[in-house]
């Protein structure tokens, strides 16, 4: 307990982008690339990943099974896990997220493609729709609600877990705490809690949006 | 493997007050302190605002909020506010963290219940009261039950992160293994701590099989 103030704007100002590596801005740019290329890479194996869990129902049950351990691990222990593989480098904080996103992603898609009601998949094949074409024209769109549902769940948590990286050397934003923890100083700390909740607050914005604009039906079948 | 049979291997690991038994008991002691606390304040709260409907908006608040905060970033704010040395101060982020998790699912839960059921329940002459704990409960027990997963393994994740706010436990041997880049204490620790989580999700799956009545398992 100190009588330090709990933010002290004019070190914001002088540190925001001071040209170091500890700059506020850079710390940014890093917490922004390490949280969202989990999210991307998440996305793009988790897509065919559930595309087979729906093929191949068995192999549904083995991979969410795993998932779900997965899931339960602290992030700090794969961190530490990854840390003797790939070093002190923003891949050790990139992979075990691509992991927690998977967790999050998998079930997502498998969820949003079991939810696309019979008759519509069978109107689609009514309408001499090939497999292929009834997957990206009538099956997705549809599932895209749950998909993007999971896909919001996903990218929140994994801007706040980037911050857990800190303790390895790598976690963008969180490498203020670490530096407002040994100084007693609490004005990094409020920043980097205030930037990482707005991050969020923003990704979760725009991916609000995205399910507007990808699927006007809903919207007009409200204000019918 | 080399590092595990070094971590495991050391006499000095098993005993005293930074051996492997005492920092598991920490551990266990500070999770167990803030996952009851937790789940104290959020299942009667979950209950309350689903069987009542008030209070929903709070549910999805504290939901949202917890995702998005930092625990690292909390945790070292919490510490520092109320002063460093004592358990009080990390005790409160894990507590915080925990309830949503458990207030969601819970709430979750208890709204989820068929209406038809919930009318027939009132049709058969049950109080308010009596609805709530005979029938809306025994319904919702298996989202409450992962509510409370969820919650324990937050609170296990969490503590580990504590570690380094002068938390005990067995994230010091993350932590200090990385001040000392001792790896083999890091590695050992991690394994110990996902066994840890590993227990919590295999415990909550037989409670589950125990508690939750045939009926309501066979519906989902």
């Amino acid at each position: 307990m100190n009588d330090e103030p709990l933010v002290r704007w004019d070190w914001i100002l002088r540190n925001w982008d001071n040209g170091s590596p500890s700059a506020i801005r850079t710390l940014l740019e890093n917490h922004v690339v390490m949280a969202f290329l989990p999210v991307v890479f998440g996305l793009l194996i988790a897509l065919p990943l559930g595309l087979a869990c729906m093929r191949w129902r068995w192999l549904y049950q083995p991979t969410a099974g795993l998932m779900n351990v997965t899931y339960s691990l602290p992030s700090l222990v794969l961190f530490s896990i990854f840390l003797s593989v790939t070093g002190l480098s923003q891949s050790t904080v990139i992979l075990p997220l691509t992991f927690f996103t998977l967790a999050v992603l998998i079930p997502a898609v498998v969820d949003g493609l079991t939810s696309v009601p019979d008759h519509v998949r069978q109107s689609a094949v009514a309408m001499g729709f090939r497999p292929l074409r009834r997957l990206l024209q009538v099956e997705l769109p549809v599932a895209v609600p749950v998909v993007l549902a999971g896909l919001r769940v996903a990218t929140v948590s994994s801007i706040s877990l980037v911050s857990v990286g800190a303790l390895i050397g790598q976690g963008g934003l969180g490498n203020l705490f670490i530096d407002g923890w040994q100084r007693q100083f609490y004005t990094p700390i409020v920043v980097g809690i205030a930037l990482i909740v707005l991050l969020a607050v923003l990704s979760d914005g725009l991916l609000v949006l995205a399910q507007r604009l990808l699927t006007p039906w809903s919207r007009a079948r409200r204000t019918a | 493997m080399n590092w595990l049979i070094d971590f495991f291997g050391d006499a000095a690991n098993w005993s005293g007050p930074d051996g492997i038994p005492a920092r598991l008991l920490e551990h266990l002691e500070f999770s167990a302190a803030a996952f009851l606390i937790a789940a104290l304040v959020a299942v009667p709260l979950g209950m309350l605002i689903g069987h009542t409907g008030r209070g929903a908006l709070l549910v999805v608040i504290s939901a949202n909020a917890a995702r998005a905060l930092p625990t690292l970033g909390l945790l070292v704010l919490v510490v520092l506010l109320i002063g460093v040395g004592t358990v009080l101060p990390v005790l409160v982020p894990l507590v915080v963290l925990a309830i949503p998790p458990i207030l969601v699912n819970t709430y979750e839960g208890v709204r989820g219940v068929d209406p038809d059921l919930r009318d027939a329940a009132y049709g058969m002459g049950l109080r308010g009261y009596q609805v709530l704990f005979r029938t809306l409960t025994p319904v919702a027990l298996p989202l409450i039950l992962l509510g409370l997963r969820l919650a324990a393994i937050q609170v296990v994740s969490t503590a580990t992160v504590a570690a380094f706010v002068g938390l005990g436990g067995l994230g010091r041997f993350i932590i200090d293994g990385l001040a000392t880049k001792s790896y083999s204490s890091v590695i050992g620790g991690a394994v110990l701590i996902a066994a840890l989580a590993l227990a919590v999700q295999l415990g909550f799956t037989l409670l589950n099989r125990a508690v939750v009545s045939p009926g309501v398992r066979q519906v989902r």
